[in-house]
């Protein structure tokens, strides 16, 4: 038992209490909100211990779980996975505050699901075992699908059920893959599977390789998600209630590009390099797509699910750069989508629940109406489109940077998005803030009550810190991304001389 | 030195006026808002005096702010005497369009908050020229834009003025694009973003990377100081309030870009394609938007075009070679356009919001002062010399027909264009008589003490700034021709321009629209701006909105990847609805199936070759 396990189990714990709590007194949401500042404070204690100096995993525990086959329950954080982490218990009670009065119903329900998959969130970015990896892969998938089940507009169940069946499409081939190594490994652990490619005690074909990639890289891609596997996103974002819409884009979305950048990379380093032009691509159109459509949206909640598509597309593209600049730009970029996009569905509920509609056009002159709701709106899109010193510009210029170094006709293509970006968003704001105020709109929005404005100051406050000091948050995802990288290089490298160098060893021996 | 106070003292003015300025009175975000500006113009002051004769550029260290890989951006903070030249014209003049706002919008709504995008702006704009990397100054570089977009759509209940508010942002993305592009490949070549360390390296490079990368450093600099083809958003921005047409739109954030392109004078000398590229562009803008300010009826729009057209002549300075020319006309072009505008703004003050020359004239005498000062501004922008705008132009011309005598002859007739259009509008509004139904009064001393000032600027401020003598270490002279006769030609075009004036809106009132009528289709594609918005409209927005929103929404996301989703759905109920009626819960058909099964396995074995 350490700390990293108790922040893993809080809120497992704080889910069981939460079934036990009485019906319908509100003492659901009270529950939750204290019990998920709580969790935020001891992953902020996380943080306080975790050696920034050090590279690779800290806070490892290990324990058998199931005799045959061999699973352990093995977790540990990193770099990477220490800011995903922390963005999960950062929005949780953020969510917990914007459904306040909006959940009416089942609230004690809601708050439990809620926390239940926040404790899956955290799973997934902490295992080290892959057959626990994919428990957690599909525990969050059920707290999900009845958040936008029960607690959803008017489709969805299908937007439901589309959900669930994207995933579970990937997620089974992505269990296909994972029995496969553990035949070939005998192991679930995830860092001695990595060590034995290091050390050459386990050699893939290149057609093997590039199978059990695949395998893995679909379920992660359609997470993500990459087009063309995308169009479950838009429907389970507009269905969703603002707190699935938050954790769903901010957080679940980054389980496919974490997972993409700390399984497929250092696992199959060889396919994921021969597969980089084809995904590189992918991601490209996937910008200036998402982009596009996300352009002519006229319901809120699908422009940004749309932009969302262009925005992971920035994440897809720098891993696969193959470049330093590139993966850390890549990570920083999700933490800003995760903090901006985070921030745009928070921002377009409070707006629904005083208009209730997410139709750009029953909106107009909320400006006037709600100056300051409008106004950490305009801060949010300034985020979002990477306007500099705020956090969203840091990562895109990595990643494009990045991807300059890496092929500069990539970067010439996905720079488009960053102008289509500020078309799309600017051309909503415009129709939602400005313009004459209607009587709809000026009886029925008020601006940020002091509950919301706790919602949405921390968000405000994490753009502009993290696009002014990068420093804070970069050192430690740079040592991280630095030992993929070298795992990316040294698994290839080795293949190719391995060989050579073993006869030679053999020949001394004689 | 504390560079950093410069820009910090305005971004103080912003965050209180932005956050408390809405309870505030008026006195208080004044008080905030000028003396944020005082400060801050008195810091660049005391600084550049401490500092001396800037022999060597004076850089200050404040902390890390991307670091990833081999990329280390800093925030770091240079001054040299090209960024001083900028500080003082940003912070100058800056400071006397803020005065003169107060007078301006005592009685507009939104008074704290459009303060406080000034004093953003000014932050912005101090980054821009302190910055000593290609990274900071597109920090400065995007964030004026930002506030320019916040200022031009500063009336957002108007529909004109926001949609003039995002073209001004997108069209300036446009060019970010190239800049961005520029950024990263001078990365990819020079290992660094920081001036010092890429020009030191660019002067070995190979020509064509630099000429690549001067070619995207200029995509950008065509955004943000409104050259062809990116220029049309500058125009619309005349819906923000006129001190903001001034200040931002006319002497500080659009001459940006020549900024921009004078820092990387290291990169355009090793690329002469890329440098001759700036001067044509250069040129032709200056030529063309010259021609559209002789038609337009709205007192703003000719000086939005007037202002298109010197920043054409600033950029045949840069493309020429002549930087220390165009830095010198950014400088003048600071004083007399700001005036212009400022003046503009007065007059519409007097007239309760008439924009429009036809509802003009006769103001001479009902608004003394502000016809006065804006005499400087007029004779300083026809190039009468001695006065401001002939000393710059004069220089710039210069340095072009060294460059080529083609570039000369087309600027001097833009000159003499640009004299007609100033003393057309001049004419319009302050001579005749009075053609409105309006009761002009003068301005107030807080309105006027800047325009003043300014026009003692316009007039003297070429003979008194000698910038090419100050930048001499940083662009040394280059060969001009010494040749008085082009000076004399250049001279005459611009009496010529007001002569014709005087003869077409004052000697004999009729004769503009019957020159109108005599060319009636040349005279209706330039009034209508050569319909160069109609055909981006044509060619570009409608066919992405609407390819958008048919092809790829409609289509290929709901039609062809839905469909195939909704299909392996439908497809796979299918199968199952045939399942279903296996269990039809009737034993004796399940043992048949169970039958069937059996045999059919031990069929199947068979042909597998039978168990072994």
């Amino acid at each position: 038992m350490n700390l990293l396990t108790g922040v893993l189990f809080l809120p497992l714990a704080a889910f069981l209490v939460a079934l036990v709590l009485p019906r319908n007194s509100g003492a659901g949401r009270t529950w939750a909100l204290l019990s998920s500042t709580g969790i935020f404070a001891a992953s902020l204690g996380l943080l306080a211990y975790f050696d920034r100096n050090l590279g690779g995993e800290q806070f490892g525990v290990d324990v058998p779980w199931i005799q045959s086959p061999d699973i352990h329950f093995a977790i540990s954080v990193n770099g990477v996975s220490l800011w995903l982490i922390l963005l999960s218990t950062f929005l949780t009670p953020i969510c917990v505050l914007i459904s306040w009065n909006y959940i009416k119903d089942r609230g004690k329900e809601f708050y439990a699901f809620l926390l239940l998959l926040e404790f899956g969130l955290i799973g997934v970015f902490l295992a080290q075992d892959l057959f626990l990896f994919y428990v957690f892969w599909e525990v969050c998938l059920v707290p999900m699908y009845f958040l936008i089940g029960i607690w959803g507009h008017d489709r969805r169940i299908y937007a439901a059920v589309k959900f669930f069946l994207y995933t579970m499409a990937g997620s089974v081939l992505m269990l296909a893959a994972i029995i496969y190594l553990y035949v070939r490994a005998h192991t679930f652990s995830y860092p001695a599977i990595v060590d034995m490619l290091g050390s050459g005690r386990l050699v893939f074909s290149s057609q093997e390789e590039l199978l059990l990639f695949l395998a893995f890289f679909v379920a992660f891609a359609i997470k993500v998600p990459l087009f063309p596997l995308h169009t479950w996103l838009p429907d389970a974002h507009v269905e969703a209630p603002s707190a699935g819409s938050v954790m769903l884009a901010s957080v679940m979305l980054k389980m496919g590009t974490y997972s993409i950048l700390h399984y497929c990379l250092p696992l199959f380093p060889g396919a994921a390099h021969s597969c980089a032009p084809w995904i590189a691509v992918l991601a490209i159109i996937g910008i200036i797509y998402g982009a596009l459509v996300s352009m002519v949206q006229p319901n809120m909640k699908k422009l940004v699910a749309y932009s969302s598509v262009s925005h992971l597309g920035f994440v897809v593209l720098g891993i696969f750069t193959f470049e330093q600049t590139g993966l850390d730009g890549a990570v920083y970029q999700m933490l800003n989508h995760g903090i901006s996009t985070g921030a745009l569905f928070v921002l377009v509920g409070l707006l629904y629940e005083r208009r209730h509609s997410l139709e750009i056009k029953d909106y107009g002159g909320v400006a006037t109406a709600a100056p300051w709701l409008s106004t950490v709106f305009l801060v949010t899109t300034l985020a979002s489109i990477g306007l500099p010193l705020l956090n969203n510009f840091v990562g895109e210029f990595l990643v494009l940077q990045g991807t300059a170094l890496a092929n500069f006709t990539w970067t010439v293509w996905a720079a488009i998005g960053v102008i289509l970006s500020a078309c799309y968003m600017l051309w909503m704001y415009q129709r939602v803030f400005y313009g004459e105020l209607g009587d709809e709109v000026k009886h029925h929005v008020p601006d940020l009550s002091p509950r919301e404005w706790a919602a949405v100051v921390p968000l405000i406050v994490m753009m502009v810190w993290m696009g002014v000091y990068s420093q804070s948050f970069l050192p430690p995802v740079t040592r991280n991304t630095a030992i993929v990288l070298k795992q990316t290089n040294v698994n290839v490298s080795y293949r190719v001389q391995a060989p050579a160098a073993k006869s030679v060893e053999v020949a001394h021996a004689r | 030195m504390q560079l950093w106070l410069i820009p910090i003292l305005p971004l103080a003015g912003f965050l209180i006026n932005g956050v408390l300025g809405r309870r505030f009175p008026k006195s208080l975000v004044n008080a905030v808002a000028i003396g944020s500006v005082v400060l801050s113009f008195l810091w660049v002051v005391k600084t550049l005096l401490a500092l001396g004769g800037l022999q060597e550029p004076h850089l200050e260290h404040y902390f890390t702010w991307i670091q990833s890989g081999d990329l280390t951006v800093n925030c770091d903070f240079m001054v040299d005497r090209l960024t001083a030249v900028f500080l003082l014209v940003v912070t100058g003049v800056g400071l006397l369009i803020h005065i003169y706002a107060i007078g301006y919008m005592a009685h507009e709504g939104g008074y704290y908050r459009f303060f406080a995008y000034l004093n953003l702006f000014m932050f912005f704009m101090l980054v821009l020229v302190l910055g000593a990397s290609y990274l900071l100054l597109f920090v400065g570089w995007e964030g004026v834009g930002l506030c320019s977009y916040l200022l031009i759509g500063f009336y957002f209940d108007k529909k004109f003025a926001t949609n003039a508010g995002n073209k001004a942002f997108i069209v300036n993305r446009i060019g970010d694009f190239g800049f961005s592009l520029a950024m990263f490949l001078i990365f990819r070549n020079f290992q660094s973003l920081e001036f010092s360390q890429v020009f030191t390296k660019a002067s070995s490079a190979q020509e064509w990377v630099l000429t690549t990368i001067g070619l995207l450093l200029m995509v950008g600099a065509c955004g943000k100081s409104a050259q062809i083809p990116l220029y049309v958003w500058l125009p619309d921005a005349m819906a923000g309030p006129t001190p903001v047409s001034a200040l931002i739109h006319a002497a500080t954030m659009v001459t940006a870009g020549v900024y921009m392109t004078a820092r990387s004078n290291v990169i355009f000398n090793h690329a002469p394609g890329a440098a001759s590229v700036i001067a044509i562009i250069g040129v032709a803008t200056a030529f063309l938007a010259a021609t559209i300010g002789i038609t337009q009826n709205d007192i703003k729009k000719v000086f939005a075009y007037s202002t298109v057209s010197q920043l054409g002549y600033m950029f045949i300075g840069i493309g020429s070679g002549a930087y220390a020319a165009g830095v010198w006309h950014v400088v003048t072009h600071a004083f007399f356009k700001a005036l212009l505008f400022l003046g503009a703004g007065s007059v519409i003050h007097a007239l309760s919001g008439e924009q429009d020359l036809r509802q003009m004239g006769g103001l001479r005498k009902k608004t003394p002062i502000t016809f006065w000062t804006m005499c400087c501004a007029w004779v300083a922008i026809a190039g009468v010399p001695p006065f401001a705008g002939f000393y710059s132009k004069d220089a710039i011309l210069a340095a072009a027909y060294e460059h080529s005598p083609a570039i000369y002859w087309i600027g001097v007739i833009t000159a003499g264009i640009t004299a007609f259009y100033v003393s057309r509008a001049m004419f319009l509004a302050f001579f005749g008589e009075p053609r409105g139904h309006h009761h002009p009064h003068e301005s107030p001393p807080v309105m006027w003490v800047p325009l003043a000032i300014l026009g003692v600027l316009s007039l003297a401020g070429g003979y008194l700034f000698n910038i090419p003598e100050y930048l001499r270490d940083i662009f040394p002279p280059i060969h001009e021709a010494d040749n008085p006769a082009l000076v004399y030609i250049s001279v005459a075009a611009g009496f010529a321009g007001i002569g014709l004036a005087y003869l077409m809106y004052v000697a004999k009132p009729g004769m503009a629209d019957s020159v109108a009528n005599a060319l009636k289709a040349p005279y209706q594609l330039i009034y209508n701006k050569y319909f160069v918005d109609e055909l981006y409209d044509a060619t570009v927005v409608k066919p992405l909105v609407g390819g958008s929103r048919l092809v790829l929404w409609k289509g290929v996301d709901a039609g062809l990847i839905d469909g195939m989703v909704n299909g392996v759905g439908a497809r796979a109920r299918d199968v199952g609805s045939v399942l279903r009626l296996l269990q039809s819960g009737n034993i004796r058909s399940y043992a048949a199936w169970v039958l069937f099964g059996g045999v059919a396995l031990i069929v199947m074995m068979g042909l597998a070759g039978g168990i072994r």
